[in-house]
């Protein structure tokens, strides 16, 4: 009796040491970011990062971007939905443009398969573009914009994972 | 260009033709997806495209048919080796040789059997394993190539030897490690005559020769070299001076410039440097576009008599055959802070090249400046000193708003010694806000006696810029809004306080050069 509950705490330690050491490479990269909260709460929130290495952390973060560009298509087309101001349709058809051709269809993928084969120069020029089409499309609503939330979002997911890519290099 | 993204690979020159592969995206405009396009020329200028030459079709390619090298053997063969990356994403090196040696375009290629020939040694990561090397002889009878690699944050570059190119040995010991440089990417070693203006075949070694050892940095994508001695003896290459180590001193060019890779052209005797110029707008553009990167003109490579301390990159001489009218503007007397326009037919498409004399007096006046100038960290062309920054203004519109200037910025150090600068200022190249604008450049050694002299190939959005007979060289991308075609000027300018300047300048308008599909009716 007494022995299994011996075993039992034994184990128990194990367990902890180990998510201790996975966890400590998330604070540790994320460290190395510009948005430590950020990057901390988007890693943790996906399982793979409790077994990941560093490439593996900024694949997530790229998932990540990609979730959050989706996120924001979904919301233009809503808003164009909406009938807005002819201005304001312009431009969210611009960000569709850039969040649909540029984000989705060149830089992410771009970005995976930098990241997969081990050429991660590639996988930072895509995640660098990401942030600035999204800063892009902000800046043209010229401080109207109806989307700050979701540019904000991919740009500043954009720029952490940027960061974690250059720790690769 | 075809549509797609590209970044070259594997040139040789044979059966008449020079041959110039590349990484191709044959579905998108940015990187990925890479398979090797191929093409041909009889003078470096004019290019025919052939169908591509390699694909990923292999589990030891499937995830991209990169970056590759030619020996050209002395009973004829020709090897290619080339860097796959595999179905579990491990960077291996492959051995491919045309179908047919007797068709001089080498169409067709085939992939050796017993792919791959290399795979990545203990201790080496199998992500920081690629980019072959021309082969060259050892006195032991056996071939060696080098690969780029790193060790935590060390620079390295591994070399093997081997006779029929299937089977390898890894060499003990490194051709050379420089800390603190990151992933060794593209390296490439070749030797420089000392004393002769040819190039020399990649297994020249001897007395009168130095070699130079050039490594792309992964880490802030620009290429550097040094020039050192390449041991027969020990199998190291050792640089003439460490505080110019490869990685942390010299660049082939002081702009965007990466991936470059020299071949010996045994046809006329050079050794070629050819590079890639990315893109510096952003990938929403390039979509639009529909294409993206350039290659740089490809450039003859020398050593430099004079400093003993530099190579000399210089246009190839074949790209004077797109020269069109020219335009002579001799001794112009161009005072402190002031703009002459140059009347030229076309200053999208131009050949330029220009000597620039400072004033002596004011040249006796200077006075020590206690801070150190950098193009970089300098306000570019706007920033005024009493001997510079004086140059040309590129790819201007008329009022100004946009413009690329190159030039000239002459200051005594705090060692009592006068340094002269050369930079490209990007900061109001474009009305644009989603591209870049950098202001780079180097120091450039100027020998006693020498005028300041610069030449520049400017083609719509790249400025290519060589100093001192191409002592220091400058690409830069510009994407001008207004700046365009017709409405693109070009002027000559002195921005500093106290010196005047004369300039000689001569621009040629340049005609286009063709790259269309090769067809078989054709005469070759």
């Amino acid at each position: 009796m007494r022995s299994s509950v011996f075993l039992l705490c034994v184990v128990g330690l194990s367990l902890t040491q180990i998510q201790f050491s996975s966890a400590d490479l998330v604070k540790q990269t994320c460290r190395q970011t510009p948005n430590y909260d950020l990057c901390v709460q988007t890693l943790r929130s996906d399982p793979r990062s409790s077994h990941a290495d560093v490439a593996g952390l900024a694949m997530v973060m790229v998932d990540m971007i990609k979730a959050k560009s989706i996120a924001t298509l979904h919301r233009i087309s809503e808003l164009l939905g909406t009938a807005p101001h002819p201005k304001t349709k312009a431009t969210l058809r611009r960000c569709a443009e850039l969040y649909d051709n540029a984000v989705l269809k060149a830089d992410i993928p771009s970005a995976m398969e930098a990241l997969k084969t081990g050429n991660p120069k590639f996988a930072e020029q895509g995640a660098n573009d990401a942030a600035n089409e999204a800063d892009s499309c902000e800046r043209a609503f010229s401080g109207a914009s109806p989307i700050t939330s979701f540019n904000r979002s991919v740009s500043d997911l954009s720029r952490v994972a940027s960061a974690i890519i250059r720790l690769l290099l | 260009m075809s549509n797609g993204f590209l970044l070259f690979v594997g040139p040789m020159f044979y059966g008449g033709w020079y041959h110039f592969f590349y990484q191709y995206n044959p579905d998108a405009a940015v990187w990925g997806n890479i398979v090797w396009g191929h093409a041909v020329s009889k003078d470096l200028i004019e290019w025919l495209h052939l169908p591509l030459a390699m694909v990923a079709d292999q589990w030891y390619d499937t995830n991209g048919v990169w970056t590759g090298s030619a020996t050209l053997l002395s009973d004829g063969q020709v090897i290619m080796l080339y860097t796959g990356a595999t179905n579990e994403s491990v960077q291996v090196q492959n051995l491919a040789y045309p179908a047919d040696l007797s068709d001089p375009l080498l169409v067709d290629w085939v992939k050796y059997p017993g792919n791959p020939v290399l795979v990545p040694p203990p201790g080496i990561d199998d992500r920081d394993f690629r980019d072959p090397t021309t082969a060259w002889y050892w006195p032991d009878g056996k071939w060696r190539i080098a690969i780029g690699s790193k060790v935590n944050k060390t620079g390295i570059s591994l070399v093997y030897n081997t006779e029929d190119f299937k089977k390898y040995e890894l060499i003990e010991g490194v051709l050379h490690a420089v800390p603190g440089t990151g992933m060794w990417e593209c390296v490439d070693l070749y030797p420089v005559s000392l004393k002769e203006d040819n190039g020399l075949d990649t297994s020249f070694n001897g007395p009168g020769v130095k070699h130079v050892l050039k490594a792309s940095l992964d880490d802030d994508k620009n290429d550097y070299y040094a020039i050192g001695t390449y041991s027969l003896e020990s199998g190291n290459w050792t640089p003439d001076n460490s505080n110019l180590d490869v990685g942390i001193g010299l660049r082939y060019d002081y702009g965007k410039f990466y991936a470059s890779k020299t071949f010996y052209d045994q046809n006329k005797q050079r050794r070629i440097l050819w590079g890639w110029i990315g893109e510096t707008d952003g990938e929403s553009a390039d979509i639009k576009k529909g294409w993206a990167s350039v290659q740089s003109i490809p450039r003859t490579v020398v050593f430099d008599k004079k400093t003993g301390t530099n190579i000399l990159q210089w246009p190839v001489a074949e790209i004077k055959s797109l020269r069109k009218s020219s335009k002579k503007f001799d001794k112009l007397e161009v005072g402190p802070g002031s703009v002459v326009t140059l009347e030229v037919e076309k200053a999208t498409q131009m050949d330029i090249t220009a000597e620039f004399e400072i004033d002596k007096e004011a040249l006796k006046r200077i006075g020590e400046s206690d801070v150190e100038y950098s193009c970089g960290t300098s306000g570019g062309s706007a920033q005024r000193g009493e001997l510079g920054p004086f140059g040309l203004l590129l790819l201007a519109d008329e009022g100004r708003c946009e413009q690329t200037p190159v030039y000239f910025y002459v200051a005594k150090g705090t060692d009592g010694q006068l340094k002269t600068f050369f930079c490209t200022d990007e900061s109001r190249s474009s009305l644009a806000n989603d591209v870049d604008k950098r202001i780079f450049g180097s120091t450039v050694p100027v020998i006693k006696g020498e005028k300041l002299s610069m030449r520049i190939l400017v083609d719509h959005s790249i400025i290519e810029s060589f100093a001192q007979g191409g002592r220091t060289c400058i690409t830069s991308r510009v994407y001008p809004t207004k700046a365009i075609y017709g409405a693109a000027q070009l002027y000559v300018f002195n921005n500093a306080t106290s010196a005047s300047i004369t300039a000689s300048i001569q621009t040629w308008a340049m005609k286009s050069a063709y790259i269309r599909p090769y067809s078989s009716h054709q005469e070759s």
